[in-house]
Protein backbone atom coordinates (compact mmCIF):
# COMPACT_ATOMS: atom_id res chain seq x y z
CA UNK A 1 0.00 0.00 0.00
CA UNK A 2 0.90 3.44 -1.02
CA UNK A 3 0.23 6.66 0.60
CA UNK A 4 1.30 10.18 -0.16
CA UNK A 5 0.78 12.62 2.37
CA UNK A 6 0.79 16.65 2.58
CA UNK A 7 1.78 18.94 5.22
CA UNK A 8 1.18 22.64 5.51
CA UNK A 9 -0.16 23.31 8.89
CA UNK A 10 2.81 25.88 9.44
CA UNK A 11 6.63 26.73 7.71
CA UNK A 12 6.84 24.00 5.71
CA UNK A 13 5.14 22.42 2.67
CA UNK A 14 6.31 18.80 2.77
CA UNK A 15 4.98 16.03 0.44
CA UNK A 16 5.94 12.38 1.70
CA UNK A 17 5.97 8.63 0.19
CA UNK A 18 5.45 5.92 2.66
CA UNK A 19 4.34 2.07 1.45
CA UNK A 20 3.06 -0.08 4.62
CA UNK A 21 6.28 -2.30 4.85
CA UNK A 22 6.80 0.54 6.41
CA UNK A 23 9.23 2.27 3.62
CA UNK A 24 10.04 5.90 3.16
CA UNK A 25 9.64 6.56 -0.39
CA UNK A 26 10.25 10.03 -0.43
CA UNK A 27 10.36 13.22 1.30
CA UNK A 28 9.96 16.81 -0.16
CA UNK A 29 10.09 19.82 1.38
CA UNK A 30 9.78 23.33 0.60
CA UNK A 31 10.39 25.75 3.95
CA UNK A 32 9.45 29.14 4.34
CA UNK A 33 11.95 31.27 6.53
CA UNK A 34 10.64 34.96 7.28
CA UNK A 35 13.59 37.49 7.08
CA UNK A 36 12.31 39.41 9.86
CA UNK A 37 9.74 38.50 12.28
CA UNK A 38 8.03 35.19 13.00
CA UNK A 39 6.14 33.72 10.25
CA UNK A 40 3.13 35.71 8.59
CA UNK A 41 0.57 33.59 7.81
CA UNK A 42 -0.18 34.59 4.57
CA UNK A 43 3.21 35.19 2.61
CA UNK A 44 3.60 31.36 3.86
CA UNK A 45 0.95 30.32 1.86
CA UNK A 46 1.74 32.27 -1.11
CA UNK A 47 5.14 30.83 -0.95
CA UNK A 48 3.67 27.72 -0.60
CA UNK A 49 1.18 28.32 -3.34
CA UNK A 50 4.17 28.91 -5.63
CA UNK A 51 6.40 25.84 -4.26
CA UNK A 52 3.50 23.31 -3.99
CA UNK A 53 3.90 21.71 -8.03
CA UNK A 54 7.73 21.71 -7.42
CA UNK A 55 7.73 19.84 -4.11
CA UNK A 56 4.78 17.42 -5.60
CA UNK A 57 6.82 16.65 -8.65
CA UNK A 58 10.13 16.32 -6.75
CA UNK A 59 8.23 13.17 -4.39
CA UNK A 60 6.90 11.73 -7.07
CA UNK A 61 9.69 11.68 -9.14
CA UNK A 62 12.15 10.45 -6.32
CA UNK A 63 9.90 7.74 -4.80
CA UNK A 64 9.24 6.82 -8.99
CA UNK A 65 5.41 6.30 -9.27
CA UNK A 66 2.39 8.34 -10.52
CA UNK A 67 -0.33 9.85 -8.81
CA UNK A 68 -2.12 7.00 -10.58
CA UNK A 69 -0.91 4.10 -8.46
CA UNK A 70 -0.92 5.54 -4.83
CA UNK A 71 -3.47 3.76 -3.14
CA UNK A 72 -4.65 7.10 -1.12
CA UNK A 73 -3.93 11.06 -0.67
CA UNK A 74 -3.65 12.09 3.15
CA UNK A 75 -3.35 15.54 4.16
CA UNK A 76 -3.21 17.47 7.38
CA UNK A 77 -6.10 19.77 8.06
CA UNK A 78 -5.04 21.09 11.30
CA UNK A 79 -4.10 22.44 13.57
CA UNK A 80 -1.95 25.12 12.54
CA UNK A 81 -2.16 28.39 10.10
CA UNK A 82 -5.50 28.58 8.20
CA UNK A 83 -3.98 30.36 4.83
CA UNK A 84 -1.41 27.67 5.02
CA UNK A 85 -3.39 24.96 6.05
CA UNK A 86 -5.64 25.64 3.35
CA UNK A 87 -2.95 25.39 0.36
CA UNK A 88 -2.57 22.15 1.20
CA UNK A 89 -6.17 21.29 1.79
CA UNK A 90 -6.57 22.82 -2.06
CA UNK A 91 -3.84 20.53 -3.45
CA UNK A 92 -5.08 17.60 -1.61
CA UNK A 93 -8.70 17.65 -2.73
CA UNK A 94 -7.86 18.71 -6.16
CA UNK A 95 -5.25 15.69 -6.45
CA UNK A 96 -8.14 13.26 -4.71
CA UNK A 97 -10.68 14.14 -7.01
CA UNK A 98 -8.40 14.48 -10.18
CA UNK A 99 -7.19 11.03 -9.69
CA UNK A 100 -10.46 9.28 -8.01
CA UNK A 101 -8.27 8.74 -4.78
CA UNK A 102 -10.05 8.42 -1.58
CA UNK A 103 -9.02 11.55 0.94
CA UNK A 104 -7.75 11.02 4.33
CA UNK A 105 -8.09 13.58 6.98
CA UNK A 106 -4.80 13.55 9.46
CA UNK A 107 -4.40 15.59 12.58
CA UNK A 108 -0.68 17.05 12.57
CA UNK A 109 -0.26 16.31 16.60
CA UNK A 110 -1.13 12.61 16.37
CA UNK A 111 1.81 12.49 12.68
CA UNK A 112 4.09 14.04 14.83
CA UNK A 113 3.51 10.78 17.15
CA UNK A 114 2.68 8.17 14.94
CA UNK A 115 6.08 9.24 12.74
CA UNK A 116 8.28 9.18 15.76
CA UNK A 117 7.36 5.99 17.62
CA UNK A 118 7.48 4.32 14.15
CA UNK A 119 11.11 5.47 13.55
CA UNK A 120 11.97 5.04 17.39
CA UNK A 121 9.83 1.39 17.96
CA UNK A 122 8.51 3.26 21.28
CA UNK A 123 5.74 1.09 22.20
CA UNK A 124 3.42 2.90 24.82
CA UNK A 125 5.52 5.85 25.91
CA UNK A 126 4.12 9.27 27.70
CA UNK A 127 4.76 11.69 24.88
CA UNK A 128 6.04 15.28 25.39
CA UNK A 129 5.06 17.10 22.09
CA UNK A 130 7.11 20.22 21.92
CA UNK A 131 7.23 22.97 18.95
CA UNK A 132 6.30 26.26 18.09
CA UNK A 133 3.07 25.40 18.57
CA UNK A 134 2.68 23.02 21.01
CA UNK A 135 3.78 21.71 24.23
CA UNK A 136 1.81 18.58 25.76
CA UNK A 137 2.22 15.70 27.80
CA UNK A 138 0.29 13.28 26.55
CA UNK A 139 -0.38 9.26 26.29
CA UNK A 140 -2.97 7.16 24.55
CA UNK A 141 -5.79 5.89 26.87
CA UNK A 142 -8.75 4.14 25.80
CA UNK A 143 -8.36 5.29 21.93
CA UNK A 144 -7.48 8.44 22.01
CA UNK A 145 -4.03 10.68 23.14
CA UNK A 146 -5.41 12.03 26.30
CA UNK A 147 -3.70 15.44 27.10
CA UNK A 148 -2.15 14.95 30.62
CA UNK A 149 -0.06 18.49 30.57
CA UNK A 150 0.60 21.50 28.15
CA UNK A 151 1.60 25.05 28.67
CA UNK A 152 -1.00 27.45 29.74
CA UNK A 153 -0.17 30.29 27.42
CA UNK A 154 2.31 29.73 24.82
CA UNK A 155 4.44 26.97 23.40
CA UNK A 156 7.77 26.07 24.65
CA UNK A 157 9.38 26.60 20.84
CA UNK A 158 7.43 30.13 20.40
CA UNK A 159 8.84 30.96 23.77
CA UNK A 160 12.38 29.93 22.63
CA UNK A 161 11.76 31.64 19.55
CA UNK A 162 10.00 35.05 21.17
CA UNK A 163 12.76 35.51 23.18
CA UNK A 164 15.61 35.70 21.14
CA UNK A 165 13.75 38.08 18.58
CA UNK A 166 13.06 40.56 21.44
CA UNK A 167 16.87 40.08 22.53
CA UNK A 168 17.78 40.78 18.98
CA UNK A 169 19.50 37.94 17.96
CA UNK A 170 17.13 36.33 15.71
CA UNK A 171 16.06 36.03 13.05
CA UNK A 172 17.62 33.05 11.73
CA UNK A 173 16.37 31.48 14.95
CA UNK A 174 18.61 27.94 14.16
CA UNK A 175 21.64 27.79 13.08
CA UNK A 176 23.38 25.03 11.80
CA UNK A 177 20.80 22.89 13.55
CA UNK A 178 20.83 24.59 16.84
CA UNK A 179 18.56 27.03 17.73
CA UNK A 180 19.90 30.42 18.63
CA UNK A 181 18.65 30.71 22.68
CA UNK A 182 21.44 27.08 23.14
CA UNK A 183 23.92 29.21 21.75
CA UNK A 184 23.77 32.49 23.02
CA UNK A 185 23.07 30.53 26.88
CA UNK A 186 26.93 29.10 26.29
CA UNK A 187 29.24 30.44 29.01
CA UNK A 188 26.02 32.08 31.19
CA UNK A 189 25.55 31.58 34.92
CA UNK A 190 21.93 31.46 36.80
CA UNK A 191 20.11 34.40 37.46
CA UNK A 192 16.71 34.34 39.30
CA UNK A 193 13.67 33.60 36.99
CA UNK A 194 10.04 32.48 38.19
CA UNK A 195 9.83 29.00 37.62
CA UNK A 196 6.65 27.93 37.13
CA UNK A 197 4.91 24.81 37.17
CA UNK A 198 1.07 24.49 37.90
CA UNK A 199 0.10 20.77 38.52
CA UNK A 200 0.83 19.00 35.25
CA UNK A 201 0.80 22.23 33.37
CA UNK A 202 3.50 24.57 32.41
CA UNK A 203 3.55 28.22 31.19
CA UNK A 204 5.89 30.33 29.81
CA UNK A 205 4.36 33.87 28.92
CA UNK A 206 5.42 35.43 32.74
CA UNK A 207 9.14 33.84 32.47
CA UNK A 208 9.26 35.49 28.95
CA UNK A 209 8.45 38.89 30.22
CA UNK A 210 10.56 38.13 33.36
CA UNK A 211 13.96 37.31 30.86
CA UNK A 212 13.13 40.57 28.99
CA UNK A 213 13.00 42.68 32.42
CA UNK A 214 15.82 41.60 33.68
CA UNK A 215 17.87 41.58 30.45
CA UNK A 216 16.57 45.56 29.93
CA UNK A 217 17.40 46.29 33.53
CA UNK A 218 21.37 45.30 32.84
CA UNK A 219 21.87 41.43 33.40
CA UNK A 220 24.29 39.96 30.99
CA UNK A 221 22.84 38.38 27.77
CA UNK A 222 24.74 34.51 27.84
CA UNK A 223 22.93 35.00 31.80
CA UNK A 224 19.67 35.80 30.60
CA UNK A 225 19.57 33.16 27.68
CA UNK A 226 21.10 30.58 30.09
CA UNK A 227 19.21 31.00 33.26
CA UNK A 228 15.50 31.29 30.85
CA UNK A 229 16.45 28.13 29.28
CA UNK A 230 17.24 26.42 32.35
CA UNK A 231 14.26 27.01 33.43
CA UNK A 232 11.83 26.87 30.50
CA UNK A 233 13.54 23.06 29.86
CA UNK A 234 13.36 22.11 33.37
CA UNK A 235 10.19 23.35 33.92
CA UNK A 236 9.10 20.87 31.15
CA UNK A 237 11.33 18.11 32.12
CA UNK A 238 9.47 17.96 35.75
CA UNK A 239 6.01 18.07 34.26
CA UNK A 240 7.14 15.13 31.82
CA UNK A 241 8.39 13.33 35.09
CA UNK A 242 5.14 14.15 37.08
CA UNK A 243 3.32 12.43 34.06
CA UNK A 244 5.13 9.52 34.28
CA UNK A 245 4.83 9.06 37.79
CA UNK A 246 1.17 9.43 37.73
CA UNK A 247 0.79 6.58 35.03
CA UNK A 248 3.44 4.29 35.56
CA UNK A 249 4.79 4.73 32.32
CA UNK A 250 8.46 2.90 31.38
CA UNK A 251 8.82 4.96 28.18
CA UNK A 252 9.23 8.77 27.12
CA UNK A 253 9.02 9.61 23.58
CA UNK A 254 9.81 13.63 22.43
CA UNK A 255 8.22 14.49 18.94
CA UNK A 256 7.91 17.94 17.70
CA UNK A 257 10.86 20.57 16.63
CA UNK A 258 12.03 21.44 19.98
CA UNK A 259 13.01 17.26 20.05
CA UNK A 260 15.91 18.38 18.44
CA UNK A 261 17.35 20.84 21.19
CA UNK A 262 20.81 18.76 22.25
CA UNK A 263 20.88 20.51 25.21
CA UNK A 264 17.31 19.63 26.41
CA UNK A 265 17.60 16.27 24.95
CA UNK A 266 20.09 15.93 27.66
CA UNK A 267 18.33 16.91 29.81
CA UNK A 268 15.59 14.07 29.25
CA UNK A 269 18.07 11.59 29.35
CA UNK A 270 19.35 12.53 32.64
CA UNK A 271 15.60 12.04 33.72
CA UNK A 272 15.16 9.14 32.00
CA UNK A 273 18.54 7.45 33.48
CA UNK A 274 17.31 8.97 37.16
CA UNK A 275 13.64 7.24 36.78
CA UNK A 276 14.70 4.68 35.43
CA UNK A 277 12.90 4.71 32.21
CA UNK A 278 13.65 4.16 28.23
CA UNK A 279 13.81 7.59 26.38
CA UNK A 280 12.84 7.57 22.83
CA UNK A 281 13.62 10.49 20.83
CA UNK A 282 12.21 11.20 17.18
CA UNK A 283 15.39 11.82 14.64
CA UNK A 284 15.84 15.66 13.69
CA UNK A 285 15.27 14.95 10.23
CA UNK A 286 11.92 13.64 11.03
CA UNK A 287 11.22 15.75 14.26
CA UNK A 288 9.89 19.03 11.93
CA UNK A 289 7.31 19.42 10.48
CA UNK A 290 7.21 17.00 7.15
CA UNK A 291 5.28 15.61 4.70
CA UNK A 292 6.46 11.77 5.97
CA UNK A 293 4.64 11.84 8.93
CA UNK A 294 1.18 12.82 7.41
CA UNK A 295 1.68 9.95 4.67
CA UNK A 296 2.70 7.32 7.20
CA UNK A 297 -0.20 8.83 9.74
CA UNK A 298 -2.54 8.87 6.57
CA UNK A 299 -1.44 4.77 6.16
CA UNK A 300 -2.86 4.07 9.04
CA UNK A 301 -6.08 5.75 9.23
CA UNK A 302 -6.64 4.37 5.66
CA UNK A 303 -6.45 1.14 6.82
CA UNK A 304 -8.53 1.56 9.65
CA UNK A 305 -11.26 3.03 7.14
CA UNK A 306 -10.67 6.81 7.62
CA UNK A 307 -11.43 8.72 4.87
CA UNK A 308 -13.22 12.40 4.17
CA UNK A 309 -14.91 13.43 0.73
CA UNK A 310 -13.16 16.34 -0.53
CA UNK A 311 -16.20 18.31 -0.50
CA UNK A 312 -16.05 17.85 3.39
CA UNK A 313 -12.45 18.27 4.09
CA UNK A 314 -12.48 21.43 5.83
CA UNK A 315 -9.76 23.04 7.79
CA UNK A 316 -9.53 23.01 10.81
CA UNK A 317 -6.83 25.40 12.97
CA UNK A 318 -7.74 24.27 16.17
CA UNK A 319 -8.49 20.73 16.03
CA UNK A 320 -7.18 18.91 19.19
CA UNK A 321 -4.94 16.16 19.56
CA UNK A 322 -7.37 14.64 22.46
CA UNK A 323 -10.42 14.75 19.76
CA UNK A 324 -8.88 11.99 17.22
CA UNK A 325 -9.89 8.61 17.79
CA UNK A 326 -7.03 6.24 17.42
CA UNK A 327 -7.82 3.12 16.19
CA UNK A 328 -4.31 1.39 16.61
CA UNK B 1 20.44 15.10 62.19
CA UNK B 2 19.06 15.50 65.73
CA UNK B 3 15.60 14.46 65.86
CA UNK B 4 14.71 10.81 66.84
CA UNK B 5 12.94 8.88 63.97
CA UNK B 6 12.84 5.34 61.97
CA UNK B 7 12.11 5.17 58.36
CA UNK B 8 10.73 2.12 57.70
CA UNK B 9 9.13 1.40 54.25
CA UNK B 10 9.61 3.74 51.25
CA UNK B 11 6.16 3.77 50.00
CA UNK B 12 6.60 5.93 46.88
CA UNK B 13 9.05 7.74 44.96
CA UNK B 14 6.86 10.38 43.23
CA UNK B 15 7.95 12.88 40.82
CA UNK B 16 9.42 15.23 43.26
CA UNK B 17 9.96 13.57 46.20
CA UNK B 18 10.26 10.00 48.28
CA UNK B 19 7.89 9.41 50.35
CA UNK B 20 8.49 6.78 53.29
CA UNK B 21 6.39 5.47 56.20
CA UNK B 22 7.98 5.53 59.78
CA UNK B 23 7.71 6.43 63.13
CA UNK B 24 8.47 10.24 64.39
CA UNK B 25 9.23 10.91 68.41
CA UNK B 26 6.36 7.76 68.79
CA UNK B 27 4.31 8.54 66.13
CA UNK B 28 3.04 6.72 63.01
CA UNK B 29 4.87 9.38 60.35
CA UNK B 30 5.18 10.11 56.63
CA UNK B 31 8.50 11.03 55.84
CA UNK B 32 8.56 13.36 52.65
CA UNK B 33 12.32 13.97 51.21
CA UNK B 34 12.18 16.12 48.12
CA UNK B 35 15.15 14.68 45.96
CA UNK B 36 17.79 16.96 43.82
CA UNK B 37 17.01 16.87 40.21
CA UNK B 38 19.88 15.72 37.78
CA UNK B 39 18.72 17.61 35.39
CA UNK B 40 17.84 20.78 36.70
CA UNK B 41 20.99 23.79 37.56
CA UNK B 42 21.96 22.62 40.93
CA UNK B 43 21.71 26.82 42.32
CA UNK B 44 17.87 26.60 40.54
CA UNK B 45 17.37 23.11 42.44
CA UNK B 46 18.52 24.09 45.62
CA UNK B 47 16.16 26.90 45.05
CA UNK B 48 13.26 25.53 44.11
CA UNK B 49 13.70 22.48 46.99
CA UNK B 50 14.39 24.65 49.49
CA UNK B 51 11.11 27.34 48.67
CA UNK B 52 9.08 24.40 48.10
CA UNK B 53 9.59 22.83 51.19
CA UNK B 54 9.15 26.12 53.16
CA UNK B 55 5.90 27.00 51.77
CA UNK B 56 4.25 23.38 51.92
CA UNK B 57 5.24 23.25 55.72
CA UNK B 58 4.04 26.87 56.29
CA UNK B 59 0.98 25.96 54.34
CA UNK B 60 0.20 22.78 55.97
CA UNK B 61 0.33 24.67 59.53
CA UNK B 62 -1.82 27.15 58.11
CA UNK B 63 -4.64 24.89 56.54
CA UNK B 64 -4.48 22.92 60.36
CA UNK B 65 -5.78 25.90 62.23
CA UNK B 66 -8.12 26.38 59.54
CA UNK B 67 -9.74 23.02 59.78
CA UNK B 68 -8.95 21.71 56.45
CA UNK B 69 -8.03 18.40 57.17
CA UNK B 70 -4.20 18.16 55.82
CA UNK B 71 -1.60 15.93 57.60
CA UNK B 72 0.16 17.49 60.71
CA UNK B 73 3.42 18.50 60.45
CA UNK B 74 5.65 17.19 62.90
CA UNK B 75 9.64 18.69 61.49
CA UNK B 76 10.74 20.32 58.89
CA UNK B 77 14.19 20.53 57.65
CA UNK B 78 14.08 22.88 54.20
CA UNK B 79 17.68 22.62 53.59
CA UNK B 80 17.24 19.08 53.41
CA UNK B 81 14.35 18.96 51.99
CA UNK B 82 12.32 17.05 54.55
CA UNK B 83 9.00 17.26 55.89
CA UNK B 84 7.93 14.81 58.65
CA UNK B 85 4.36 14.63 58.83
CA UNK B 86 1.04 12.57 60.69
CA UNK B 87 0.33 9.59 58.52
CA UNK B 88 -2.90 9.32 57.13
CA UNK B 89 -4.71 6.06 57.17
CA UNK B 90 -6.38 5.28 54.06
CA UNK B 91 -6.63 4.49 50.13
CA UNK B 92 -6.35 7.55 46.93
CA UNK B 93 -9.56 7.94 45.62
CA UNK B 94 -7.50 7.06 42.16
CA UNK B 95 -7.00 3.51 43.80
CA UNK B 96 -9.74 3.26 45.07
CA UNK B 97 -12.16 4.41 42.48
CA UNK B 98 -12.75 0.48 40.86
CA UNK B 99 -13.92 -0.76 44.40
CA UNK B 100 -16.23 1.72 45.20
CA UNK B 101 -19.72 1.88 44.51
CA UNK B 102 -21.19 4.85 42.52
CA UNK B 103 -22.87 6.27 45.89
CA UNK B 104 -19.37 5.87 47.97
CA UNK B 105 -17.30 7.68 45.00
CA UNK B 106 -19.54 10.39 44.88
CA UNK B 107 -19.95 10.94 49.13
CA UNK B 108 -15.64 11.16 48.88
CA UNK B 109 -15.69 13.42 45.66
CA UNK B 110 -18.26 15.63 47.22
CA UNK B 111 -16.07 15.44 50.57
CA UNK B 112 -12.88 16.54 48.51
CA UNK B 113 -14.71 19.63 47.29
CA UNK B 114 -15.87 20.42 50.32
CA UNK B 115 -11.77 20.45 51.82
CA UNK B 116 -10.64 22.25 48.93
CA UNK B 117 -13.60 24.73 49.27
CA UNK B 118 -12.27 25.37 52.78
CA UNK B 119 -8.81 25.41 51.19
CA UNK B 120 -10.05 28.36 48.83
CA UNK B 121 -12.17 30.24 51.24
CA UNK B 122 -9.10 30.88 52.90
CA UNK B 123 -7.27 32.08 50.10
CA UNK B 124 -5.39 28.90 49.28
CA UNK B 125 -4.73 27.34 46.23
CA UNK B 126 -3.38 23.61 46.08
CA UNK B 127 -1.64 23.06 43.08
CA UNK B 128 -1.50 19.58 42.44
CA UNK B 129 -5.34 18.36 42.59
CA UNK B 130 -5.41 14.89 41.43
CA UNK B 131 -7.29 11.76 42.46
CA UNK B 132 -4.11 10.64 43.62
CA UNK B 133 -3.86 13.47 46.31
CA UNK B 134 -7.06 12.89 47.80
CA UNK B 135 -6.81 10.26 50.54
CA UNK B 136 -10.42 8.59 51.91
CA UNK B 137 -9.82 7.68 55.07
CA UNK B 138 -11.87 4.53 56.84
CA UNK B 139 -14.53 6.62 58.29
CA UNK B 140 -15.14 8.34 55.05
CA UNK B 141 -13.07 11.70 55.70
CA UNK B 142 -11.20 12.98 52.81
CA UNK B 143 -7.96 14.32 53.49
CA UNK B 144 -5.95 16.63 50.64
CA UNK B 145 -2.44 15.43 50.22
CA UNK B 146 0.70 16.72 48.73
CA UNK B 147 0.86 20.25 48.80
CA UNK B 148 3.94 20.42 47.74
CA UNK B 149 2.88 23.45 44.77
CA UNK B 150 0.60 24.67 47.22
CA UNK B 151 0.10 28.71 47.69
CA UNK B 152 -1.23 31.75 48.78
CA UNK B 153 -3.88 32.73 45.99
CA UNK B 154 -2.94 35.83 44.28
CA UNK B 155 -6.43 36.19 42.56
CA UNK B 156 -9.43 34.23 41.47
CA UNK B 157 -7.42 32.18 39.31
CA UNK B 158 -4.99 30.29 41.53
CA UNK B 159 -7.90 29.01 42.55
CA UNK B 160 -9.52 28.43 39.09
CA UNK B 161 -6.65 26.64 38.20
CA UNK B 162 -7.32 23.99 40.70
CA UNK B 163 -10.15 23.51 39.42
CA UNK B 164 -8.67 23.32 35.93
CA UNK B 165 -6.09 20.78 37.38
CA UNK B 166 -8.95 18.63 38.72
CA UNK B 167 -11.15 18.58 35.31
CA UNK B 168 -7.74 17.73 33.50
CA UNK B 169 -6.92 14.53 35.62
CA UNK B 170 -10.55 13.76 35.06
CA UNK B 171 -10.53 13.97 31.52
CA UNK B 172 -7.40 11.83 31.01
CA UNK B 173 -7.94 8.91 34.34
CA UNK B 174 -11.51 8.85 34.49
CA UNK B 175 -12.40 9.78 31.57
CA UNK B 176 -15.66 7.23 31.43
CA UNK B 177 -17.64 8.66 34.64
CA UNK B 178 -15.36 12.79 35.00
CA UNK B 179 -19.14 13.98 34.61
CA UNK B 180 -20.43 12.42 37.66
CA UNK B 181 -17.41 12.82 39.49
CA UNK B 182 -16.93 16.42 38.66
CA UNK B 183 -20.74 16.47 39.45
CA UNK B 184 -20.10 15.31 42.52
CA UNK B 185 -16.60 17.30 43.62
CA UNK B 186 -19.24 20.79 42.53
CA UNK B 187 -21.81 19.75 44.89
CA UNK B 188 -19.60 19.62 47.90
CA UNK B 189 -17.25 22.36 46.69
CA UNK B 190 -20.31 24.83 46.43
CA UNK B 191 -21.97 23.76 49.38
CA UNK B 192 -18.79 25.60 51.41
CA UNK B 193 -18.10 28.37 49.00
CA UNK B 194 -21.82 29.02 48.30
CA UNK B 195 -23.25 29.59 44.69
CA UNK B 196 -21.95 33.71 43.96
CA UNK B 197 -18.02 32.32 44.71
CA UNK B 198 -18.44 29.05 43.08
CA UNK B 199 -19.64 30.58 39.76
CA UNK B 200 -17.26 33.21 39.70
CA UNK B 201 -14.38 30.19 39.87
CA UNK B 202 -16.26 28.17 37.04
CA UNK B 203 -16.00 31.21 35.36
CA UNK B 204 -12.48 31.45 35.55
CA UNK B 205 -12.03 27.92 34.73
CA UNK B 206 -13.86 28.74 31.34
CA UNK B 207 -12.14 31.75 30.79
CA UNK B 208 -8.39 29.81 31.62
CA UNK B 209 -9.81 26.51 28.89
CA UNK B 210 -10.29 29.18 26.55
CA UNK B 211 -6.82 30.05 26.77
CA UNK B 212 -5.49 27.34 26.10
CA UNK B 213 -4.51 25.68 22.45
CA UNK B 214 -6.64 24.98 19.84
CA UNK B 215 -9.95 25.66 21.71
CA UNK B 216 -12.73 25.56 19.16
CA UNK B 217 -15.45 27.34 21.06
CA UNK B 218 -12.38 30.39 21.01
CA UNK B 219 -13.20 31.56 17.21
CA UNK B 220 -16.79 31.67 18.36
CA UNK B 221 -16.10 33.52 21.29
CA UNK B 222 -13.75 36.35 19.51
CA UNK B 223 -16.35 36.77 17.15
CA UNK B 224 -19.11 37.51 19.63
CA UNK B 225 -17.37 39.58 21.96
CA UNK B 226 -15.92 41.90 18.50
CA UNK B 227 -19.60 42.17 17.26
CA UNK B 228 -20.73 43.78 20.57
CA UNK B 229 -17.76 46.18 21.03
Amino acid sequence: MLVLGIESTAHTFGVGIVSDEPRILADARYSYVPKVGGIHPREAADNFITNAPRVISDALRSAGVSVGSVDAVAVALGPGLGPCLRVGATVARALAAYYGKPLVPVNHAVAHIEIGKMLTGAGDPLVVYISGGNTVIAALYGGRYRVFGETLDIALGNFMDTLVRELGIAPPYVVEGVHVLDRCAEGGKYVEMPYVVKGQDTSYSGLLTAALRAYRSGARLEDVCFSAREVAYSSLVEVAERGLSQLGKEEVLLVGGVAASRYLVEKFEAMARYRGVRLYVTPPKYAVDNGVMIAWTGLLLYKHGVTVEPERAYVRQRWRLDSVDIHW
Amino acid sequence: MTYTGRVLRVIYLGAEALVAEGEFLGYEAVFKLRLRKPYRAPELDREIIRRRTLAEARLLLTLRELGVKVPAVLYVDPVEGLIVMEKVRGRTILSSVGSLSRGELCSAMSRAGSELAKMHRSGIAHGDVTTANMVLTDSGDVYLVDLGLAKHAEDLEDLAVDVHLLIRVLESSHYSIKDEMFRCFLSGYREVLGEEMTKAVLEKVREIRLRGRYIEERRLEVRTKMFHR
